[in-house]
């Protein structure tokens, strides 16, 4: 079976459950103790230590009431909007794509897993991830990222951050059930004049989709998600093409020259 | 939980979370629940998916104001402003369930004729004795009701959760179904809410007219036949100087919209730890023994089981069964010991002499008067968590000895060596001669035993793995401890030790460490029958001739046979979870659910259906157990002279109360008044608006030069309002929390939570150091800047409102000051409780820690000079 997440930020109150879950289970260890100033948000973003992270977005949306020092209640023109990233496990995936030593491997569930064992640090799939997501440990240099908890799958659990979330915001299944999830939750949304809601799922980018599908509200930008992401492979084309075509300018150039000096 | 025991009979909440669920409205004030409730907050969700409004009233925009519908910030310790005004607008817009109030509140009863409002008497009830500064309740009663017992001084409020203290009321009083009459609570009611307008709540409050509005429509709007509306409060609500009084009020607003004891109405008092609601009901509090009977006191009701009895016992109503009760629970005690012929050991029951509440003992420790030469602390961290933390690590330093028993050793085990009063030089260690014993304690995955959790269901837990180590369980440690003076007084039979010797103390031991059987625990608080053993299947079996033994009549039930633990049960069904754990009292999940059903016992509507009367069985029944006579018909009434339960009617819901009514006014049992009424917070940055009296009078301010307080109203040294709380990521005073990685690093910091506005008026950037002080210390923490935060313009002036999470101390991964340290210890009159909401501070940036002076070495400086 091919399995996704599908995250609904409407439902996510920011508890955190999914990243200490997620660290919990994969025994991830700690980020370091470092307080940001970022409203509530301290362990900054995905990385090889932080595996699902609960971004805490403070924005005024609408139109701003006037901030005269003691305006009080300003309606509900200000939000603070949760939502737990993870890997996205994409459908094509650039980390997978990059790696050298077949260390990243699609699962039978679909996910993207990283075999730290053949791992030998490379980082060729850090700068190949559109998402930023995977990452070096600075101790050996290997790279982690969320593993889509391989080793519940197999045994037929879902994966921690999921089994953890307490208003369902987070929830795991067959990835065709979850798109027609994602998509009623949408109506249903609208329905009830949320009309900036929409669902964060790139099919009709390189990335060919993800396993780890969002319900967000308002822009992909304002929770640090491109709108477009891109898998660096499908640059290749255009680079050899480049690289062709100056190549052959060049030997153009240089018969050139011989036949100038000729002359 | 006086505040819910005396209006309507029980002291806990009156729903199940997943009730909420089915509510159309849900107040959330006093408590962010989403921050420190997240699970339960899972109903919550649920019924907004379901198109029910939320609206949060908090001082600050926290997770729970970002998934609520509405958001109102109004200024701390206002609350009851706020809600009078919600209570007022129902009355002068006639939006009362009018036949839910006429049947089954108290709002027809007719009051003393001497009784003068705080309307009348500028902010105090009559009965007010200025010298002795508490009230005399006995204006308060009911009209021509029976001879008036009195407040007993000594106690605290908590045995008040059974109501009705200071008068048996044998009789109904007289009633006006119309409302009309001028001296029924109703009519009192109206006019001693008049004055809490939108208009007062913008002065007061600071909330706008509109805001107020938006609230008053969308929660309103959930009342009548066809809608409830739901409340949830935490310490928000009870961690003030009128605390019980905020309570109060949401209580009659519940009462006026029929929102008790139907599906999704109702009160849900949300507690802050796996078993506070357990540690009531079986209480680690000075003035209740187990199932909230009263302690006895010195003089007066102690003198015998009879004396006991004849005060306590209610001539009508479920507490006509106290002396069941506490007879049960002394032969659960005493054992064989306990006969008719000794008072069955009665003698033996501690005595309340005086105010036992905690923070007496802690000011008498803090005196070193030599009463006090040791002390247990188990699952708390008061050198952190304590208001007045520095007042509590002093008094620590004059104890002979201290025991701590926790998972860690945390920051009150190593007062002596590390806190902040050792870094700074104002103790010194080899100056502390406090022997300190420090044990490991085995966490809950470590042991078997039961929590009673908020909604007042008990669910067992099982041991996954033996404690590492040395660590043990509470109960293996009380467990030998025990049986350790057992023996020690079993060799010296003075009459001091009668009692100890008495004591039935033979539980099953387990396991490698000997631990105590925690099902042989739980089998002693259920009941047995005396002669054979055998196990009780409820508190209707218990008697008062000593043939039945019981730990807490309340619980009674849960292990109704050797075979069948029913915390433990895992099988729940229906829409409230049956067979899953145990709710007190016998497997009610919504309790006074026969208010669910019209006077004639058929539902007020389809939609809101729980309980009805079966006409054709003639008996109760629907969707959960009736909190009522399985067989009283709802046309019942009582023949002369009946007592008890059976001198209640068929259609009186609360069936604690003597007159089987919800309160909304408050005979007796609350000590600052039968109504709420606004006072100020001790401290405060503005004069009482509505009454020349400025704070609570009965509050007890337990001020001295170690617990000093700013002047109010409006001291210009603190201008600004303060208040702590408790974050998502840690557990108070983060023992269990700063300790564990993956949890440290989500809140590393101690911060303060300010507006841009107060952050550019003190000139402090995000993430800087700032100060924060009080007249008891100062702090210094991180400033987080955020418009989550705002200023609220209240009585002509922009008030600035600092937030302050408690979570931090001198040990474990992240440390930070101790925000306790800025709180006074103060007494709330009933339940005795601090205030630690709506306190006044200055703040100002500073540089790192080592520059902050402490503004006592300052005084003592000055005194060193003279």
């Amino acid at each position: 079976m091919i399995t996704a997440f599908l995250t609904d930020s409407t439902l996510c109150i920011g508890c955190k459950a999914c990243e200490v879950a997620c660290k919990e289970w994969n025994q991830v260890p700690s980020d370091g103790y470092h307080f940001t100033g970022f409203s509530y948000d301290n362990t900054v973003a995905l990385g090889h230590s932080t595996w699902r992270h609960v971004k805490f977005v403070e924005r005024t949306a609408g139109v701003a009431a006037p901030i005269d020092g003691t305006a009080g209640y300003r309606s509900n023109t200000f939000r603070w909007d949760f939502s737990s990233d993870v890997c996205k496990h994409c459908s094509n995936a650039g980390c997978l794509e990059a790696c050298p030593t077949g260390s990243i491997v699609r699962t039978e569930f679909g996910g993207v897993y990283v075999q730290p064992d053949i791992c030998n640090g490379c980082g060729y799939c850090v700068v190949s991830c559109p998402f930023g997501v995977i990452d070096r440990r600075p101790e050996d240099g290997r790279a982690f990222k969320c593993t889509f908890c391989y080793d519940r799958q197999k045994a037929g659990l879902a994966p921690a951050c999921a089994a953890a979330c307490p208003t369902q915001s987070i929830q795991f299944g067959e990835i065709g059930e979850l798109r027609a999830k994602a998509a009623a939750r949408i109506a249903q949304l609208r329905e009830r004049g949320i009309d900036d809601a929409s669902i964060y799922d790139p099919q009709h980018t390189s990335v060919g989709g993800t396993h780890a599908i969002f319900v967000l509200r308002g822009r992909p930008e304002d929770y640090n998600l491109p709108s477009n992401p891109e898998v660096p492979t499908v640059h290749l084309r255009d680079g050899w093409s480049s690289a062709a075509v100056a190549a052959g300018l060049m030997l153009l150039g240089t018969a050139a020259a011989f036949f100038m000096q000729r002359e | 939980m006086p505040g819910l025991g005396t209006s309507f009979g029980r002291g806990g909440a009156t729903m199940a979370l997943q009730d909420l669920a089915n509510a159309d409205a849900i107040l959330i004030m006093g408590s962010s629940m989403a921050e420190n409730h997240p699970v339960g907050f899972r109903w919550v969700i649920k019924a907004r998916e379901r198109g029910a409004t939320v609206i949060h009233v908090d001082p600050r925009f926290n997770r729970t104001s970002a998934m609520a519908d509405v958001w109102a910030p109004l200024r701390a310790g206002t609350d009851i402003v706020f809600l009078g005004a919600l209570v007022n607008h129902v009355l002068t817009h006639g939006l009362e369930f009018r036949q839910f109030v006429v049947a089954y509140t108290n709002a027809p009863a007719i009051i003393n004729d001497d009784f003068k409002d705080t309307e009348d008497l500028d902010g105090l009830f009559s009965g007010w004795d200025p010298e002795q500064r508490q009230y005399s309740p006995d204006s308060w009663a009911y009209k021509s009701s029976d001879p008036k017992v009195g407040h007993e001084d000594g106690h605290g409020g908590h045995a008040k959760d059974r109501g009705g203290e200071a008068s048996p009321m044998a009789h109904d009083p007289p009633r006006d179904p119309t409302l009309q009459d001028p001296r029924c609570v109703f009519q009192i009611l109206k006019r001693h809410f008049a004055r809490y307008t939108p208009a007062m709540v913008q002065e007061v409050c600071g909330v706008p007219p509109e805001a107020f509005q938006r609230v008053a429509d969308a929660y309103i709007r959930a009342s009548g036949p066809e809608r409830t509306g739901a409340i949830c409060y935490a310490v928000g609500w009870t961690q003030h100087s009128t605390g019980v009084q905020t309570i109060r009020t949401a209580a009659i607003l519940q009462l006026l919209l029929g929102n008790i004891g139907r599906p999704g109405g109702g009160i849900l008092a949300l507690r802050g730890h796996a078993s506070i609601q357990g540690s009531t009901d079986i209480p680690t509090l000075y003035d209740v023994l187990p199932g909230y009977l009263p302690m006895p006191t010195f003089a007066g009701d102690g003198t015998s089981l009879d004396s006991y009895i004849a005060k306590h016992r209610l001539p009508r109503g479920w507490w006509g069964n106290l002396d069941r009760y506490i007879v049960s629970l002394l032969k659960a005690w005493y054992g064989d010991a306990a006969t008719a012929a000794n008072d069955y050991g009665f003698d033996w029951l501690p005595r309340i002499s005086g105010d036992h509440s905690h923070f007496g003992y802690w000011l008498e420790m803090a005196d070193a008067t030599g009463t006090i030469d040791g002390l247990f602390v188990m699952g708390q961290n008061p050198a952190v968590g304590a208001p007045n933390a520095r007042l509590a690590r002093r008094a620590l330093a004059n104890l002979k000895w201290l025991v701590v028993r926790d998972l860690v050793e945390l920051e009150t085990a190593t007062f002596w060596l590390d806190s902040p009063e050792i870094a700074r030089g104002e103790m010194r260690t080899e100056d502390i001669a406090t022997e300190v014993f420090f044990f490991p304690a085995a966490a809950h995955t470590e042991k078997d035993g039961c929590f009673t959790n908020t909604q007042r269901l008990l669910q067992w837990h099982e041991r996954a793995v033996e404690p590492p180590g040395d660590a043990r369980s509470e109960a293996w440690f009380m467990y030998h401890l025990g049986r350790r003076l057992k023996a020690r007084a079993a060799a010296d039979q003075r009459p001091a030790n009668a009692g100890l010797n008495a004591l039935t103390w033979n539980y099953r031991t387990i396991g490698p460490h000997a631990e105590p059987d925690a099902n042989d625990i739980l089998q002693e608080i259920n009941g047995r029958r005396v002669a054979d053993r055998s196990l009780l299947p409820g508190f209707h079996a218990l008697e008062s001739d000593g043939s039945t033994s019981c730990g807490c009549w309340i619980y009674s039930g849960v292990y109704p046979s050797p075979d069948r633990n029913r915390a433990r049960e895992r099988k729940g069904q229906g829409r409230y979870g049956q067979g899953w754990g145990f709710a007190w009292p016998a497997d009610r999940r919504i309790l006074y659910n026969r208010a669910s059903a019209r006077p004639d016992g058929t539902p007020w509507s389809d939609r809101k259906k729980l309980v009805w009367w079966d006409r054709a069985n003639r008996e109760w029944v629907g969707h959960d157990t009736p909190d009522f006579g399985k067989r009283k018909a709802p046309d019942y009434v009582p023949p002369s002279g009946a007592t008890g339960d059976e001198a209640l009617r068929g259609d009186a819901p609360f069936i604690m109360h003597a007159d089987g009514m919800g309160w909304i006014w408050v005979p007796s049992g609350v000590k600052d008044g039968p109504l709420p009424t606004h006072y100020e917070p001790l401290e405060s940055v503005i004069p009482n608006q509505l009454y020349s009296q400025q704070s609570n009078p009965v509050a007890d301010r337990k001020e001295r030069p170690d617990n000093p307080y700013a002047g109010s109203p409006l001291d210009p040294r603190y201008p600004h309002v303060l208040m702590t709380y408790r974050l998502t990521e840690h557990h108070t005073s983060g023992a269990m929390s700063r300790t564990l990685s993956h949890l440290a690093e989500l809140q590393p910091e101690f911060f303060c939570e300010i507006s841009p506005e107060l952050a550019s008026n003190i000139g402090a950037a995000n993430g800087q150091h700032v100060t924060i002080s009080t007249p008891r210390g100062s702090v210094v923490a991180r400033a987080l800047v955020t418009a989550r935060m705002r200023p609220l313009r209240v009585h002509g002036r922009a008030v600035h409102q600092v937030g302050l999470p408690y979570h931090w101390g001198y040990r474990g991964l992240v440390r930070g000051d101790v925000a306790n340290d800025l709180l006074a210890i103060s007494e709330e009159p009933t339940v005795r409780i601090f205030e630690s909401k709506g306190l006044v501070c200055r703040i100002e940036v500073r540089g790192p820690r080592s520059e902050v002076r402490d503004p006592r070495a300052e005084v003592r400086g000055s005194e060193v000079r003279r």
